[in-house]
């Protein structure tokens, strides 16, 4: 199933210090919906606060995003710029 | 002067990108013809103000405003208490989520003032003079509190508070008592201790830099006219009309749909425009007096609430193998905030160790609000100062195991399939060629002089993607009218019009770009995070190429032919039909003149969420000679090497680099908030504020390699921060490099620098 990592302190506030989580979904939205069940505060955190990134791309509009068992998924703050 | 790199694939085919026409906003500009924010004027315009603090950080008791209502031609005068008073809430706009209550507070403060220039106050009346009198009838009663600017002090136990409701965010245990520290991130990988345990060599070092401010030219300027039935207009300089809608309809209760924003043309921003100040003032004041409200901002209100840069502490320790390999680093980062949560630490923390691959590390943020101006983005926001940091220690590094520094760096280097520290895998990334660049350039082996020296320094700056719309017309005498949502701030409309000319096989002179108000086009995220040539230009050759699809069906009726046997060939439908051979083309002007009877006007919008903005890479080469008498530091040679994708404009590009290598040196060598003892800024003015100007540098050179972005379908990736983020150290490593001692403070200024020598 789709591997998730987070080097980020904000993300591991929501999951008792863990960095990282393995996750069945099959879409990154169902990956946000089934880490917001685990962890409780998560699935709102990461859709105001992160961006994330599938097998290296980083996605501002992951939801749609297909995920194989063999993906790896990191959620890392959202980047803005100047 | 500059060099292109090309690599594969090669610019195949390409008849517009990459060339160099003359830009579109050039005449405007230099014949004084361009609109900016402070030309605009409405009938019956009145002229806003603000009343600002005086005080760094004060309790507001009172405000009376009654002798200045009583003055004859005022005509409004609004507090905080006209506005409605926010809760925290944090709501997507810009770049990312602002938290409202903060932006509210910080256009006009309520109950505090937090820094010296807060506005408590603004009118608006007949004429300037009306305007300067009635503030100076505005009595505010203070109470004067402590303040903390240095933002070491500011996170000591003790320190004055800003926010009682300000709570750390990020630490393991639930803080039980408010503090100025807002937040605290962390980045790890690895084991530290192991990684410092395999270490033949440890650094450690602590750098500082100093606030800096964007210092664009055009002062901040609307004009707002507020109108009940829902038809509010705003003209402002901005880096996004749609971000100044959402934040003024926010800030004043009122629906975003009922505000029409109309950008003017920008006279810089570096993401100092990625936020509102005047706007929601401007209609307020409008909506007062029944009038149109126009806003300038003086430079001294620039520098003094308008956001610098953080001001930061830095700290870093690298362990390495004796051949260079680095084996950990801990890097800690304290940047100043200004007045409300949001310094760009977080940023600073991810790009820290983004050029190197190393095992072990921690990279630890603290976010601090001072009382100082909130701060802003600025360019590549926070990069520069953790590259400062980092970048010193790694030539300290180099020194000590007496290996080449860029050698070093090669050892270090991320590559394709390395993954970045703040987590995903890079893939088609062109730093290392960067390096090779740098490395093989004959600025590398020239002979240096007495009192002189080379310094080489790498930066990173992730450049984004996001939300863009774009349409393109077609009018009927064969040009074409290319309409984006983001304002132009470094050259966006020659790269919108060269995309769009390169697909419909146009000369680049018959594609008009324009920018549009919210009202014309399709939502955009705000020209920022050097997204707008890469997304929005996405959104622009999608248009454009529907257009063409659109003029091949229009042929195919024509000639009756399967629209499949129709090609787009130089600005023609060229027929394929066997049966047809010999029709002559069908040019873009021809078809555009029979679009009435073909299907009609030939129009094509595209809105569209951008992705795989691919990151850029910087390598830069400074050679300095310092006075030893006078410790003043002349750059003698600057060399930049810049992944950059595929240049679209490759004059625009080199002009990025430049100037972002010019706001560096700046940054590096003079530029700096000076506050007094009251906290009171003392050099808000151009004349003090020492920023650099033509004399004061060389030619800078531009390398430009090309590593395309497979993402962009000319390759494109963003340039405009990453060259900002190496100069600080790059110039530092000069000046340790020819005066034998490590400066870890800036700006180098002459005093400081002799006495470094002094010390020596």
């Amino acid at each position: 199933m789709p591997h998730v990592v987070t080097a980020c302190s904000t993300c591991r506030q929501f999951t008792d210090g863990l960095a990282e989580f393995d996750v069945e979904a099959d879409t990154v939205r169902r990956m946000i919906q089934a880490l917001d069940r685990r962890f409780p505060g998560l699935g709102d955190h990461i859709d105001r606060r992160m961006a994330i990134a599938v097998d290296g791309e980083i996605f501002q509009d992951a939801g749609a995003v297909a995920l194989t068992p063999a993906s790896e998924v990191y959620l890392i703050p959202r980047i803005g710029g100047g | 002067m500059s060099d292109v790199i090309d690599r594969p694939p090669a610019r195949a085919g390409l008849k517009v990108i990459g060339t160099r026409p003359v830009r579109p906003d050039g005449a405007d500009k230099v014949t004084g013809r361009a609109a900016f924010g402070a030309d605009f004027a409405l009938p019956g315009m009145l002229v806003g103000k603000v009343k600002r603090s005086p005080h760094a950080h004060a309790r507001i008791l009172s405000i009376d405003t009654r002798r200045a209502r009583a003055l004859a031609g005022v005509k409004a005068i609004v507090t905080a208490a006209d506005f409605p008073d926010l809760a925290s809430e944090e709501y997507e706009a810009g770049e990312g989520a602002a938290n409202l209550r903060d932006l509210s507070q910080n256009c006009m403060a309520r109950g505090k003032a937090l820094y010296d220039g807060h506005a408590v106050a603004a009118v608006a009346a007949t004429s300037a003079a009306v305007a300067d009198a009635a503030l100076s009838l505005i009595t505010v009663d203070y109470e004067v509190l402590p303040h903390v600017i240095d933002v070491e002090a500011a996170m000591a136990p003790g320190a004055p508070l800003l926010h009682a409701h300000l709570f750390t965010q990020g630490l393991e245990e639930t803080p039980q008592a408010p503090s100025n520290i807002a937040a605290r991130n962390e980045l790890t990988r690895g084991d530290l201790a192991e990684g410092f345990a395999a270490a033949d060599v440890v650094l450690e070092g602590r750098y500082v830099t100093a606030a800096v401010h964007q210092g664009y030219i055009e002062p901040h300027a609307c004009v707002a006219a507020f109108a009940s039935d829902g038809q509010s207009q705003v003209w402002s300089s901005s880096q996004g009309q749609f971000m100044v809608r959402t934040f003024c309809a926010k800030l004043l209760g009122l629906n975003a749909s009922d505000i029409r924003v109309t950008p003017s043309e920008i006279g810089g921003g570096f993401g100092g425009k990625t936020t509102v100040y005047l706007e929601p003032l401007a209609l307020a004041l409008s909506r007062q007096a029944g009038a149109p409200v126009k806003m300038v901002m003086t430079r001294d209100e620039v520098f003094r609430a308008t956001g610098p840069t953080s001001g930061a502490v830095v700290t870093v320790k690298l362990g390495a193998t004796s051949d260079g390999r680095i084996t950990a680093a801990e890097v800690e980062l304290k940047y100043q905030a200004g007045a409300f949560p949001g310094s760009p630490v977080v940023p600073g923390s991810m790009t820290a160790l983004a050029c190197y691959d190393v095992p072990n590390f921690r990279i630890t943020g603290w976010d601090v609000v001072t009382n100082s101006p909130k701060v802003a983005a600025y360019r590549a926001p926070g990069a520069p100062i953790s590259a400062f940091a980092v970048e010193s220690a790694m030539d300290e590094l180099a020194l000590k195991l007496g290996i080449d520094p860029i050698a070093l760096r090669e050892k270090n280097a991320v590559r394709d399939g390395v993954k970045a520290a703040y987590g995903p895998t890079f893939r088609n990334i062109g730093y290392v060629e960067t390096l090779e660049a740098i490395r093989d350039h004959p600025h590398y082996q020239a002979p240096l002089g007495r009192n002189q020296g080379r310094g080489f320094a790498v930066g990173f700056w992730f450049n984004i993607g996001g939300e863009s719309s774009a349409a393109v017309h077609v009018g009927e005498d064969g040009s074409a009218t290319v309409v984006t949502g983001n304002p132009d701030v470094g050259g966006s409309r020659a790269s919108m019009a060269m995309m769009a000319a390169e697909v419909l096989g146009l000369p680049v002179e018959k594609v008009r770009p324009i920018v549009a108000d919210t009202a014309s086009i399709g939502f955009s995220m705000l020209t920022g995070g050097s997204r707008t040539t890469f997304a929005t230009g996405m959104a622009v050759t999608q248009a454009a190429q529907k257009i063409v699809a659109d003029l091949k069906r229009r042929a195919a009726s024509i000639w009756d032919v399967p629209v499949e046997n129709v090609d787009w060939l130089d600005g023609a439908a060229v027929c394929l039909d066997p049966a047809k051979a010999g029709l002559p083309p069908l040019t873009l002007a021809g078809l555009a003149a029979r679009s009435a009877k073909t299907g009609g006007p030939i129009t094509a919008e595209v809105s569209l969420t951008a992705q795989g903005a691919g990151p850029g890479f910087a390598a830069h080469l400074c050679d300095v000679e310092v006075d030893p008498e006078t410790g003043h530091v002349t750059i003698l040679r600057y060399t930049a090497a810049q992944d950059v994708g595929r240049a679209i404009h490759p004059a625009y590009v080199e002009g990025q680099i430049q100037g972002g290598v010019a706001q560096g040196i700046g940054w590096a060598l003079n530029e700096e908030y000076v506050f007094d003892a009251e906290g009171r800024m003392e050099n808000a003015g151009f004349l003090d504020y020492r920023m650099p100007v033509a004399s004061d540098l060389p030619m800078i050179e531009a390398i430009l390699i090309e590593v395309a972005n497979p993402r962009h379908p000319f390759g494109a990736k963003g340039v405009g921060e990453a060259p900002i983020v190496p100069p600080l150290a790059a110039v530092a490593n000069a000046v340790r490099r020819a005066i034998d001692v490590r400066m870890t403070e800036l700006p180098l200024s002459p005093p400081k620098v002799r006495a470094a020598i002094d010390a020596r």
